[in-house]
């Protein structure tokens, strides 16, 4: 991403770095220490996949369920030629999403984009978006709460030692309550995950229809939890594999719908509702694949009308 | 019945800074052995018993673990992953509160499916038969296996506990107190079915206890503490029928007669 622009650009994108300096911030909000201490947090992350890493979390200008973690994430990776994407439940229009997306023009003025092919950072708030990531980018997920275990076992020493000595029995106990309340899986999203045969990851609340495209992802996951000081990670092509029983394996989900805007039937609906007469519409909870979808229909149309015209003529 | 040699207790000591928890406690277990260990409050049982069940670190002494295939284990000098993945296959614990022993916020079935999930069996339909199987065993109707331990009776929840600990078939079961906190007509019952239990698996047990019924009802062998001393042992009914140190004569003495 990075490589394929133009010296001048670089030049330009230098100089706007320098005018955040002039302005009061450091580039990107931290001062250079703490952003060093973040990338060796995350250089350990990637080296163990699935580990929680400790980091000493900093107070961010937003509170804690805002995506204080992914945002210092972000911040210790990004460099004056990135382009950034940030999305809220697969959108880019949401407050979260805007919000950080200013914080980031302000503070680094680095380039932003809605287009997922067009950013070499996308920070993330419960969905992976749709088009397929390549190499080079990097995928900043915000966490609630890192630990997959705490529901079931509140005690941090313990969950440490369980993840330690690899003793995981209890992740299925939770499964097996789901399907003796429920006759299935009942968890639909933070759906626990097994990264690299490895340690027992909670992939933060993305719903379990993006769990398949945590595993062999050519993208860079990166994992942030602010309040809980942790950050953890997914390398490229990494084997990530949900948990399930023999006879219940792992289900996605899907629709009977398909999106009322783009037709799309393998994405992501949302369900809208438009009137108080409980009329109601999906559509894909992914903006950017929704209107590029749209979009190259339009354009399709407009060439076949084009095309049609000239035949007639 | 009694088989092969299952573990052997070599001196073991625990200290409470100056103060003596146990001293030099030595003794063999064999397989389908059920050895009581009793003796007044304070005397040193469940300390003795936490040390012998890898819980608690003893300040001298060995403890050996004979192995199904032979092989002779110390408990305190492997690792820690090889020691607790002891504790939740060959080895199982009954605490006196069930509350310690069960997850009273999971259902009845999962509680007993927890050790099978934990080592590693992964077909739900497997492992509800096999809780289902479990619960019959300990006469808990198979239509509350979805029911939590919250809502169970104190009796009911000590029979769970049970089933939970002997659900992958333990060759040795630390037992403390199993049935103390619950009225008569319930631990006759409980000590009836652990009898059965018992036999029917060829279960060696530790057990503590300080009530000498339970201890001439379940045990072949037993222990008399006193001051964290073991002052005398041997078979149930030699120590109980013919006591021979002053501690034990008014342990015995003490109970009513009928």
């Amino acid at each position: 991403m990075t490589n394929s622009i133009s010296e001048g650009q670089r030049q330009a994108n230098r100089e706007r770095a320098l005018g955040v300096a002039r302005s009061g911030y450091n580039f990107a909000y931290l001062d250079e220490n703490t952003k060093r201490m973040i990338r060796r947090a995350i250089l350990k992350a990637i080296a163990i996949p699935g580990y929680q890493v400790p980091f000493g979390s900093r107070e961010m200008p937003m509170p804690y369920g805002w995506g204080t973690g992914g945002v210092q994430v972000t911040a210790a990776c990004l460099t004056p030629d990135d382009t950034l994407k940030v999305i809220d439940q697969g959108a880019d229009d949401t407050t979260n999403a805007v919000s950080i997306r200013q914080f980031f023009e302000k503070t680094a003025a680095v380039a932003t984009t809605t287009h997922t092919h067009e950013a070499s950072i996308i920070q993330t708030r419960h969905r992976i978006p749709e088009e397929a990531l390549s190499e080079g980018q990097i995928l900043v997920y915000q966490v609630p709460i890192p630990e997959p275990l705490r529901f079931l076992e509140p005690r941090e020493t313990e969950t440490r030692k369980m993840h330690a000595l690899e003793e995981y029995g209890l992740m299925h106990v939770k499964l097996y309550e789901d399907i003796s309340h429920h006759g299935r899986i009942a968890t639909t999203y933070a759906y626990p995950v097994k990264v690299e045969g490895r340690y027992v990851m909670d992939p933060s609340p993305i719903p379990k229809f993006d769990n398949p495209k945590l595993g062999g992802n050519a993208a860079l996951q990166l994992f942030g939890a602010g309040r809980e000081q942790r950050i953890y990670a997914i390398p490229p092509h990494t084997q990530v594999v949900s948990l399930d029983f023999d006879d219940y394996p792992f289900d996605p989900g899907h629709w009977e719908q398909s999106c009322a805007l783009c037709g799309a039937s393998e994405s992501y609906l949302d369900e809208v509702i438009t009137d108080d007469k409980g009329s109601r519409m999906f559509v894909c909870s992914d903006t950017d694949f929704c209107t590029s979808r749209t979009a190259a229909q339009e354009d399709a149309g407009k060439s076949d009308r084009a095309s049609n015209g000239e035949g007639a003529a | 019945m009694i088989g092969a040699e299952l573990l052997r207790v070599e001196g073991l000591t625990k200290h409470y800074g100056a103060r003596i928890g146990c001293a030099d406690v030595s003794f063999d277990l064999r397989e389908g052995e059920v050895l009581a260990i009793v003796g007044e409050s304070g005397s040193g049982k469940s300390t003795l018993l936490n040390c012998l069940s890898a819980q608690l670190e003893p300040s001298a002494g060995t403890i050996t673990y004979l192995r199904g295939d032979g092989a002779a284990l110390d408990v305190y000098g492997m690792s820690e992953p090889a020691r607790r993945m002891l504790q939740r296959t060959d080895w199982a614990f009954v605490y006196q509160d069930a509350r310690d022993g069960l997850r009273m916020s999971v259902s009845a079935g999962g509680n007993i499916g927890e050790r099978m999930m934990a080592v590693g069996n992964r077909h739900y339909g497997a492992i509800r038969a096999e809780a289902s199987g479990w619960l019959e065993r300990v006469e808990i109707g198979t239509d509350r296996i979805d029911d939590r331990p919250s809502a169970f009776s104190g009796g009911m929840r000590q029979r769970l506990q049970i089933a939970r600990a002997l659900a992958t078939k333990p060759r040795l079961v630390f037992m403390d107190e199993p049935t103390g906190g619950l009225d008569v007509s319930v631990q006759a019952r409980l000590l009836d079915m652990i009898r059965a239990l018992v036999g029917q698996y060829n279960l060696a047990v530790i057990l503590v206890t300080h009530d000498l019924a339970v201890a001439r009802l379940l045990s072949h062998r037993m222990m008399v503490m006193t001051k964290g001393h073991v002052v005398e042992q041997g078979l149930t009914d030699q120590v109980l029928d013919d006591p021979q140190h002053a501690y034990t004569q008014q342990l015995v003495s003490s109970i009513l007669q009928t």
